[in-house]
């Protein structure tokens, strides 16, 4: 147990530097080699692949992103526009109606107004006809009376 | 003289011993080699798995493989720079991978159950050789990094900011792998020692917060040793301005 540490000692030791030094330096880049082709060659270009997907799909998906942003303002724009048109569109017709109301109301007055006139005049004719009949009635039957008033005497 | 429980049947502590095998007249350590094939074994199953059927929308496996790669990437990136991070992403990713799989393969398999004829299996960070040859990988790399980037240009960052610095920055290109190295083997086996020797002395409970506290040192190890072979890279890459 003492002689663990021993130095140079002729068998063994723990600073033993012998040939298992350069064929472990050989085996280790060997094993650099195999890993190298098996290991970080095909992940690394799976990773880099991916991440170029990723980037392409992220640039795509922007431009698309703006594409939709660009649409939607377009279609507020005409939305709006839409709208202002249709409210246009609505004031005019009332308008127009009203006018059309206001056009068919006077009419209808003015037709009322010439009818009642009309008949006003007829009537008045009539009426004077009337009282010029009676007036002349009355002074024939007058005159009758006179007349047989007069001869009986 | 009080006995002492060192005699104790219950645990036992090899330090120091090795299971040599004999390539040629050259002698390599079998138990670390056995190990590391274990934990190269787990990392090459995890990635064959999880990286059969790569897809778009990760599912199962590959969401666990996915947050690796990010999270080394990070790692890597933030230490190099965006420019040449690329280049030496599977070189960081591979180092974190194996310390931190041998780190707590180490911790968390019950390697003693596997007896050998010398030594014991273990973390394969916990001998020197591994985390030299891993230090001095380390090294390399970054000598490579900056002459493969900036030619001749790579040596204007021993003279910076004032020639004064080249002593100094020479020293550095030793102490670099020298305090990574030892940094890793040093935090591993001395994990594995406070384990041993508490496990040694009273076998139940007791080592438990000790597991766990390594458990944590050697993910944070794995994460430093990794970081750190990142910023010398990055630091022999980095273009200063004038």
């Amino acid at each position: 147990m003492t002689s663990w540490l021993l130095l140079g000692a002729t068998e063994g030791g723990l600073f033993d530097l012998d040939a298992t030094l350069p064929l472990m330096a050989v085996q280790v880049v060997l094993l650099t080699l195999i890993l190298n082709a098996l290991f970080f060659r095909p992940v690394g270009r799976t990773v880099e692949e991916r991440e170029g997907y990723i980037n392409t799909s992220r640039a795509d998906a922007k431009q698309k992103l703006a594409q939709v942003q660009r649409l939607q303002a377009d279609l507020k724009e005409q939305l709006k526009d839409a709208r202002k048109a249709a409210q246009m569109l609505i004031v005019e017709a009332e308008q127009e109606s009203d006018a059309l109301y206001r056009e068919a109301l006077a009419e209808a007055t003015a037709s009322a107004n010439a009818a009642r006139e009309a008949s006003r005049r007829e009537l008045d004719s009539q009426r004077d006809g009337a009282l010029g009949q009676i007036q002349a009635d009355s002074k024939a039957l007058g005159d009758l009376i006179v007349d047989r008033l007069l001869a009986a005497q | 003289m009080l006995p002492l429980p060192l005699a104790l049947p219950l645990a036992e502590l090899e330090v120091g011993q090795h299971l040599y095998w004999h390539l040629g007249n050259l002698k390599i350590h079998g138990q670390v080699f056995l190990s590391s094939w274990v934990v190269i074994g787990a990392l090459l199953a995890l990635v064959f798995v999880g990286t059969r059927k790569l897809e778009r929308d990760p599912r199962g496996l590959q969401n666990f493989l996915e947050f690796l790669w990010d999270y080394i990437r990070d790692m890597a990136r933030e230490q190099i720079g965006e420019k040449a991070y690329r280049d030496w992403l599977p070189f960081i990713g591979t180092l974190f991978l194996f310390i931190f799989v041998s780190n707590w393969g180490g911790a968390l398999l019950p390697w003693k159950l596997i007896s050998l004829p010398h030594g014991e299996l273990g973390a394969p960070t916990a001998d020197i050789n591994t985390t030299v040859a891993l230090a001095l990988l380390v090294s390399l790399a970054y000598f490579y990094a900056g002459l493969s980037r900036k030619g001749f240009r790579y040596f204007e960052y021993y003279v910076e900011p004032t020639p004064i610095m080249v002593p100094f920055k020479i020293v550095e290109d030793f102490t670099k792998p020298l305090s990574l190295s030892f940094r890793l083997f040093g935090n591993i086996l001395a994990d594995e020692l406070v384990v041993a020797v508490l496990a040694f002395l009273v076998p139940l409970v007791v080592p438990l917060p000790a597991m766990l506290l390594g458990l944590f040192t050697s993910a944070i190890q794995a994460l430093i040793f990794a970081t750190l072979a990142a910023y010398y890279i990055g630091e022999a890459v980095h273009e200063s301005h004038h």
